[in-house]
């Protein structure tokens, strides 16, 4: 199937959503990585708000090269994601405290991320790694930016305002679909069977 | 008289945006073959993903990639080259100007300090040079920027020696099954044997400038290469690890002498992106851009 959603996307129609299904994504998407992570999760902590209402938007792991135009505006030039796992070991908690609706990143997520998208009602989908300006063409506008003195550019919150911004290829569902484990499990097999034949 | 390490400077600039924008054609080319051998639709569609993307890159003149890696430069410098250390002064130089003409996104992040925004450490070892004294009176510069995420699967081990090659063998498996999706494959794979524990993570990483399906001139390591590629293709990793499609583009071997009692193995990955550029320039400051 494939679904074309507008943000903040609802709970109904993140549960229609299954692994393998491609979405497009057209509203506000919001790049995080790991220092963008732990900031807002830091902030939740100290009972204070985040810059930015993550909730049903999408929350994008990208830490996209930026640049200037002649009447100082921000502008893409490059916006691939970067690898999920590394988000993995606060993810959950993001999904808990934050909502967010689709999340974007490649190389796939764990057990902990498809367990809170399911009890959350989320999913992660795949941006082809790599295809930075795919990826970037799809980004109609930078709406904000925070925390880029403190952070740099890779790891700030860059909010962009995306039109059909796909396709993501849904890896997570919120039925407890991992698709990148069930591939992982896969090259497991194919690994223990290639070593006893070496 | 040319100011030759104007020239240098120059050049290194335009290699790392030549590294960061164009694919080497033989890359090019079997990435494309690879997408029209995929069948299915899951592994066709990140392939055609990665071409179009590849192709935007080129005509666009922009970085194919967000990340633009961390910056290393292979250098070979003649005997009678006129300089010497101001080689890495130019390229230092050429390695700030880059971030912003191409522009690169600043990847050098200090621990304490945190990202310099030019991508040059501030500690002296980014980039990361590889020279080599080589006779003659040229200099041959080799730009190779990259990625995190491949970079984070790169493995290495000492083996025990009483394994031998089979040993090799499956460390280099074991390697790429834990790397899986994680690195953007399909990858291309530098494996370093011998030497000691940096040495073989540095030729592996070596290995993956010789252009692909140019095996190793010895024919023991060409066949080991060549049987890798098949071995590793079993894994059925797939592009960006969904299982479908190339799990390695190609596999590239250096070896060296080991100790008695080592056996070290080095695996580097690269993601499909295998980014590199090179040119050789003169005495004179001519400049002679390698074929890409």
């Amino acid at each position: 199937m494939e679904y074309h959603l507008t943000t903040p996307v609802p709970l109904e129609k993140l549960k229609e959503i299954k692994i393998g299904d491609i979405v497009y994504l057209t509203g506000t998407v919001v790049t995080a990585r790991d220092e963008a992570h732990l900031k807002a999760l830091e902030l939740h902590k100290e009972g204070k708000k985040p810059p930015v209402d993550f909730e049903g938007i999408g929350l994008f792991h990208c830490g996209p090269v930026m640049k200037k135009n002649e009447q100082g505006e921000w502008i893409v030039v490059a916006a691939g994601p970067t690898t999920s796992a590394r988000m993995e070991i606060f993810q959950d908690e993001f999904i808990k405290v934050f909502h967010p609706g689709v999340i974007i990143g490649k190389g796939g997520m764990g057990e902990r991320t498809a367990k809170a998208c399911q009890d959350e009602t989320c999913v992660y989908g795949y941006f082809t790694g790599g295809a930075a300006l795919l990826a970037a063409d799809r980004i109609k506008r930078v709406k904000d930016v925070f925390w880029l003195e403190e952070l740099g550019m890779p790891e700030c919150l860059w909010v962009y305002e995306v039109e059909e911004f796909g396709p993501l290829t849904i890896t997570i569902d919120s039925h407890g679909g991992n698709l990148t484990d069930d591939s992982k499990k896969n090259i497991e097999a194919n690994k223990n069977k290639i070593l006893q034949e070496l | 008289m040319k100011d030759i390490s104007q020239v240098i400077e120059d050049t290194a600039t335009e290699l790392l945006k030549i590294a960061a924008t164009v694919l080497p054609t033989e890359v090019k080319e079997t990435l494309l073959k690879a997408e029209n051998k995929t069948k299915g639709s899951l592994g066709k569609s990140q392939l055609h993903a990665i071409n179009e993307n590849v192709n935007l890159a080129e005509t666009q003149s922009k970085p194919m990639c967000q990340d633009t890696g961390l910056v290393a430069f292979f250098v070979k410098v003649g005997d009678k080259f006129p300089l010497k250390s101001e080689i890495k002064t130019a390229l230092i130089k050429a390695t700030k100007r880059a971030t912003q003409a191409v522009p690169l996104r600043p990847n050098a992040v200090d621990m304490f300090e945190g990202n310099t925004k030019n991508n040059v450490g501030i500690r002296g070892y980014v980039p990361w040079f590889y020279f080599d004294l080589v006779e003659g009176d040229k200099c041959e510069i080799i730009a190779m920027p990259k990625g995190g995420g491949s970079s984070n699967v790169g493995k290495m081990k000492m083996i025990p020696p009483g394994k031998g090659i089979k040993g090799v063998k499956e460390f280099v498996v074991e390697a790429l099954a834990a790397a899986g999706p994680l690195g953007c494959p399909p990858y291309t794979v530098g494996v370093g044997v011998g030497g000691g524990e940096d040495m073989c993570m540095n030729l592996a990483k070596k290995a993956l400038l010789r252009p692909l399906y140019q095996y190793h001139e010895n024919k023991e390591i060409a066949k080991l290469e060549k049987e890798l590629v098949g071995i590793l293709n079993k894994l059925e990793i797939g592009a960006m690890g969904l299982g479908e499609g190339p799990s390695v583009l190609d596999v590239h071997m250096e070896f060296a002498a080991r100790h008695p009692a080592s056996l070290p193995v080095g695996v580097v990955l690269s993601c499909w992106a295998l980014r590199h550029a090179g040119a050789t320039i003169d005495k004179e400051g001519n400049v002679e851009w390698h074929s890409h």
